[in-house]
């Protein structure tokens, strides 16, 4: 049972090809690793799967079922929730506001025109918040949040789509190594129906997180397999620092 | 949530903020509430016809903020809607009854029906686009009127609009004209403040601070924003029924350009996203340009133009956002 199947996808930008016919599977409850160097096409192709540009060729499956055609918000709506590389909240609300706006669309319940109290979806963002390290922050404005705590309420939201498939662009990007390592925490204790498929830089969370890696250059794949078969590799290892040395990539 | 609550920031502290001073704005807002039904006893009538000119653009200016400062779509066509409202409520009082429901809501629908018919299109896009488009609906929908002569009187304006009718009463005293607005505006204030508390008011909000992001959590951003566009339109009808009744007369004028300029400064003046902030932005206009403007020779609107300078330079957030200073904040 595969997750996410892409087929052949490609997008380019004029002369440059930024995704280049990439076929991917992630195995359902995975956490499969996208990594490569800078302009490899990773947030292109995340882009791709989660629908906010549309693919030049090639088709995407979220759980065998072909989404290709359909638009972002169907896709949400079908299980698959992102994080982005920069996080991008809603400045004038504060951080419960922003989880309960995620929570309220995936209750299940009509988005009511009139006010009302809604304890099961400040319980559920209050969990939330919790689970990500911001319980005490709850009503703490966006612009006041640090960078790191951004990431983490990114997480959050993403996690109150009630996803089958988690995208997680960079998710440790500007967080502290505690918070980190709360992440790190927090992604392996999620439960098998919740596939994870994460684009990050840092490759000790790497290693440590990924039951599968696939590799990115160029917008092509350039390897995918299991964590060891990608550290032994020596084409990603010239592909990432030319002929560097081996141990500057992967401390070990 | 019965109390109306002074929102902290453009677009409102949401129902879930505890810290919210909920108690003593609930009073103050009804204080106002009754000085404001007791006006006719202690102002002279002229006095109270200003006051209620004030309040359908009020009314006007509250559900164009719907649209500007909660949803983030700034409209320059809005007038069009308060106008259709308005001569659609003028012709129903004239040709079939003046009985007070019925030009109010003949008026909502036709707004809201206007909005339908046109917002589709404008909601796609947004900024400067959905500003140059809705100006565009709003000058076309003017044209129309203007050689629309057989029912709207074409630029000579739409005459003769009898008195409304309560219980087979016409309205005549300015005092009973004045309830009947105040009555129908709290009904249209409470109906957007509402809307603005609730969950759809909270996408709606979200729409306005990052739309992408809306989509991405599931949200069909287009259709919420077309939802909205609808709603603020019919509230603009009704609106446009109260300018009927009041000023019995519809002129070609009050669904141009002018007065959708007009209600988009009273909503910065009073700080977009705060609803009452327009209703005192709308105040500032009116008086300018009825009461003010006479007397300076016709250049009320150039004073209008200074009070926005000043606005925008010391109060970037509008009067809403004006504060004393208050101490917890974070």
């Amino acid at each position: 049972m595969t997750a996410l199947r892409c087929t052949g996808l490609r997008r380019s930008f004029g002369a440059l090809t930024a995704v280049d016919g990439v076929d991917l599977a992630v195995e359902a409850g995975a956490r499969h690793a996208l990594i490569g160097p800078n302009g490899a096409g990773k947030s292109t192709l995340f882009k791709l799967v989660t629908g906010t540009m549309r693919a030049h060729a090639g088709r995407v499956e979220l759980a065998g079922r072909d989404v290709t055609r359909l638009s972002e918000v169907a896709r949400c709506r079908l299980g698959m929730s992102q994080t982005m590389q920069h996080a991008s909240l809603f400045p004038s609300m504060t951080a419960a506001e922003t989880v309960a706006l995620a929570v309220q669309r995936h209750s299940g319940e009509r988005i009511a025109l009139l006010p009302r109290r809604r304890p099961a979806v400040a319980e559920r963002a209050g969990e939330l918040l919790a689970e990500v390290g911001l319980g005490d922050r709850r009503d703490v404005r966006v612009p006041a949040l640090s960078h790191g705590e951004r990431k983490q309420l990114e997480v959050a939201l993403a996690l109150a789509c009630r996803p089958s498939l988690l995208l997680l662009d960079e998710p440790a990007a500007g967080m502290s190594p505690a918070e980190s390592a709360r992440l790190v925490a927090l992604l392996a204790g999620l439960p098998p129906e919740i596939t994870v498929l994460f684009v990050e830089h840092d490759l000790d969370l790497v290693f440590s997180l990924a039951d599968a890696v696939t590799v990115l250059h160029l917008g092509r794949v350039l390897l995918s397999g299991t964590p060891d078969e990608v550290r032994a590799s020596e084409e990603v290892r010239q592909a990432y620092l030319g002929a560097g040395r081996r141990e500057e990539l992967f401390p070990t | 949530m019965t109390a109306v609550d002074a929102p902290a920031v453009p677009g409102g502290t949401p129902a879930a903020t505890p810290r919210a001073p909920r108690g003593r704005a609930g009073l103050l807002a009804v204080a106002v509430v009754l000085v404001l039904a007791a006006v006719p006893f202690f102002l002279a009538p002229f006095a109270t016809t200003t006051l209620t000119r004030i309040l359908v653009f009020a009314l006007f200016a509250v559900s164009l903020d719907l649209l500007v400062g909660v949803t983030g779509l700034p409209s320059l066509g809005h007038a069009a809607y308060f106008g259709a409202g308005a001569y659609a409520a003028g012709w129903v009082s004239i040709n079939v009854t003046a009985q007070a429901p019925v030009p109010l809501l003949v008026g909502a629908a036709v707004g809201a029906v206007a909005a339908a018919l046109t917002g589709w299109i404008t909601v796609r896009s947004a900024g400067v686009f959905f500003l140059m488009l809705t100006l565009a609906i709003g000058e076309s929908v003017q044209q129309l009127a203007n050689t629309w002569d057989s029912v709207t009187g074409g630029a000579n304006g739409l005459t003769g609009v009898p008195s409304v009718r309560i219980a087979g009463e016409p309205l005549t005293n300015a005092g009973f004209v004045y309830w009947y607005v105040l009555a129908v505006f709290l009904l249209g204030f409470a109906i957007v403040w509402l809307v603005a508390r609730s969950p759809f008011g909270a996408a709606l909000r979200g729409i306005r601070d990052n739309e992408p992001r809306m989509r991405a959590l599931g949200y069909p951003t287009a259709l919420y924003k077309y939802g909205v566009f609808v709603l603020a339109g019919g509230v603009a009808g009704i609106a446009g029924s109260l300018l009927a009744a009041q000023a019995r007369f519809v002129a070609l004028s009050d669904l141009g350009f002018l007065t959708a300029s007009f209600a988009l400064l009273a909503v910065i003046i009073g700080g977009a996203g705060s609803l009452w902030g327009a209703c005192l932005g709308a105040a500032l206009v009116i008086l300018i340009r009825d009461a003010l403007g006479p007397s300076l020779d016709g250049h009320g609107t150039l004073v209008l133009g200074v009070v926005f300078v000043l606005v925008v330079y010391l109060l970037p957030r509008g009067a809403a956002g004006f504060r004393l200073p208050r101490r917890n904040r974070s």
